[in-house]
């Protein structure tokens, strides 16, 4: 089969693999109609994140139909159309149970190396390094779903994929930032970033019935798709972030700030964005937490910080006076994706939302390496490409 | 083995050298991807160049003509590695294109260094020959910079998504202060994920 396989920094290729086959009796083989690229993959494509292989296939966003079930496998039929959540969970675990799917203890088969590394395994990813498992991800033609009577979300067919395709990762991804910042009806919702998950999670903190909701990029383009849904716009090129929000909320900040950028913040807006870039160029620090600082510095005291936004090892100087004496909370984590997709999937069926709003690109699976490098790029007004076999 | 020059064949080095201008001309998504490379693969030349011109400068001198003139050599070997590390570290076509012209205005340099040599009175080296190889860097550099431009301002380009709210009706009423459910509320398993199959 086809694939887009990992070759190294910058190094995406088309490449010719071997066909998936059933490992475990909970198993599934799906034949992929629809994907997507991540702004995460854009860590690995990029070269931040450590643990990739070359040869190891891209991709988290997926969805297709069932082509073939494993005999301990009760809940999928040959022929159903499912999207597969990107995080991998057993559904019986301490974790699974509580509803914690991201943290699944036992999916990550790379559980030893994890434990090391994190101090204690979280769960195993579809295409997402050696550290999550592993896993071969699904940006190809055929993908094995291991724990496939779990996780997977059957889906009606009187929805199309780029509807429900969303339901993967992204959606769920920005409607978790939402729910976990506790929002009120009296509260100033910032989000940084403007990107897949920025927009989805402006339109949650919209659903949630936030007062305003305001989202920083420098991209017009970006901006222009959260203006749409009533966010108020901060270009970082032009104004001053924590001015600008200080002016927006009375001089006392948002009580709500999401981090939707994560850890490879745009170089150049300020000082310290530089000294992150230099530091890591010489590999003294992993992650680039320009966002980090200034929503420790902007948030209003007692406010929530909502880190949906990837973060791979060690960032520096964060000003964790600013963060203790403010009383600020922090909520992260990858996203509990099972938790959510009942509920917005019925949000989707009831017409509240098409989250189709934010593709952009749609192409051949072929054309994936020159898309991941649009993508990245932001070339063409790109935010969002869906790629089809 | 037969001398390109007098056979009025293409040198290996120019064959490449269209190739890789042929490459940079064109904005599609390929060359796109082809000019990127070009401009890395050109700055690790130009920091292997400047590190030899800063530190074999004497050598150098003697080789491609200005003798005497070592500071000004290693000078340019530190612009060399300047503007190689420039184009590695970027990661935006415009970034990039702005290092990359850098390098077109170190090679004018040059070749106003290399001209002055062959014109001095006590000639040495081989100034001319140097000038040619120049030269065609610069027209690769030129071709390489100018596509990276090209792609950075079609990359400016905005597109206006206004109207993609994502909602089915107007924005103020898809607000809804009803109860949602939250991280720190138990999480209920829906019936059909409890029926507990044995673990793989």
């Amino acid at each position: 089969m086809k694939a887009l396989c990992w070759h190294g920094r910058n190094d995406i290729r088309y490449d010719t693999v071997p066909d998936p086959t059933i490992q475990d009796p909970r198993d599934a083989i799906i034949k992929m109609s629809c994907c997507a690229i991540c702004g995460s993959d854009l860590h690995l494509f990029d070269g931040f994140m450590p643990g990739m292989e070359k040869g190891d296939v891209m991709g988290h966003e997926f969805m297709g139909e069932v082509v073939e079930v494993g005999s301990g496998n009760h809940k999928l039929r040959v022929g159903d159309r499912v999207v597969v959540p990107f995080t991998i969970c057993c559904g019986e675990c301490e974790q699974c149970r509580r509803g914690n799917f991201s943290v699944c203890e036992r999916s990550n088969r790379n559980k030893a190396l994890a434990d090391k590394v994190f101090g204690h395994t979280t769960a195993g990813l579809f295409g997402y390094t050696h550290l999550t498992g592993g896993y071969a991800g699904g940006q190809a033609e055929y993908v094995r779903v291991p724990f496939a009577d779990v996780a997977p979300v059957k889906v009606p067919d009187s929805l199309t994929d780029e509807q429900v395709l969303f339901l993967g990762d992204i959606f769920p991804t920005g409607w978790q930032a939402a729910v976990q910042c506790d929002i009120e009806r009296s509260d100033t919702v910032a989000v940084w970033g403007a990107g897949p998950v920025g927009q989805f999670a402006a339109r949650s903190a919209v659903l949630l019935g936030a007062k305003q909701v305001v989202v920083i990029d420098h991209l017009p383009d970006r901006l222009s798709m959260a203006k749409a849904c009533g966010a108020l716009t901060i270009n970082f090129d032009t104004e001053s972030v924590v001015e600008r929000l200080n002016e927006l909320t009375g001089g006392k900040g948002p009580e709500k700030c999401i981090d939707a950028v994560g850890m490879e913040s745009h170089v150049g807006a300020t000082f310290d964005t530089f000294y992150d870039r230099a530091k890591q160029a010489v590999m003294a620090e992993s992650d680039r937490p320009h966002v980090l600082r200034e929503m420790i510095y902007v948030c209003r005291p007692a406010g929530v910080l909502s880190i949906p936004g990837v973060y791979g090892g060690l960032v520096d100087k964060i000003p964790f006076g600013a963060l203790m004496n403010k009383g600020l909370t922090v909520r992260t984590g990858q996203t509990h994706v099972n938790r959510w997709t009942d509920d917005l999937l019925r949000r989707i069926e009831q017409g509240q939302i098409d989250p189709s709003f934010v593709i952009t690109h749609t192409e051949s699976l072929a054309n994936g390496p020159q898309m991941y490098e649009t993508f990245r790029d932001k070339q063409d007004g790109c935010i969002k490409v869906v790629l089809k076999p | 083995m037969t001398n390109p020059e007098l056979t009025g064949q293409p040198s290996a080095f120019d064959r490449k050298a269209h190739a890789l201008l042929r490459a940079t001309q064109s904005p599609s998504r390929t060359h796109r991807s082809a000019s990127r490379k070009l401009a890395r693969g050109l700055g690790w030349l130009g920091i292997g160049i400047g590190l030899v011109e800063l530190l074999a400068a004497r050598r150098l001198g003697r080789l491609v003509g200005p003798r005497g003139r070592e500071a000004l050599l290693q000078a340019c070997g530190v612009r060399e590695i300047v503007s190689g590390m420039g184009i590695l570290a970027s990661q935006r076509p415009a970034t990039t294109s702005g290092w990359m012209w850098s390098r077109v205005a170190g090679d004018a340099l040059d070749l106003a260094i290399l001209g002055a040599a062959a014109a001095a009175p006590s000639r040495g080296g081989h100034p001319l020959a140097a000038m040619v190889a120049v030269a065609k860097v610069a027209a690769v550099d030129v071709g390489c910079a100018r596509a990276l431009r090209a792609q950075a301002h079609a990359a400016r380009q905005t597109i206006d998504y206004g109207d993609r709210s994502g909602f089915g009706q107007a924005v103020e009423s898809m607000r809804e202060p009803a109860a949602v459910p939250t991280l720190s509320q138990p999480f209920e398993q829906p019936a059909s994920r409890t029926a507990a199959d044995p673990a793989p």
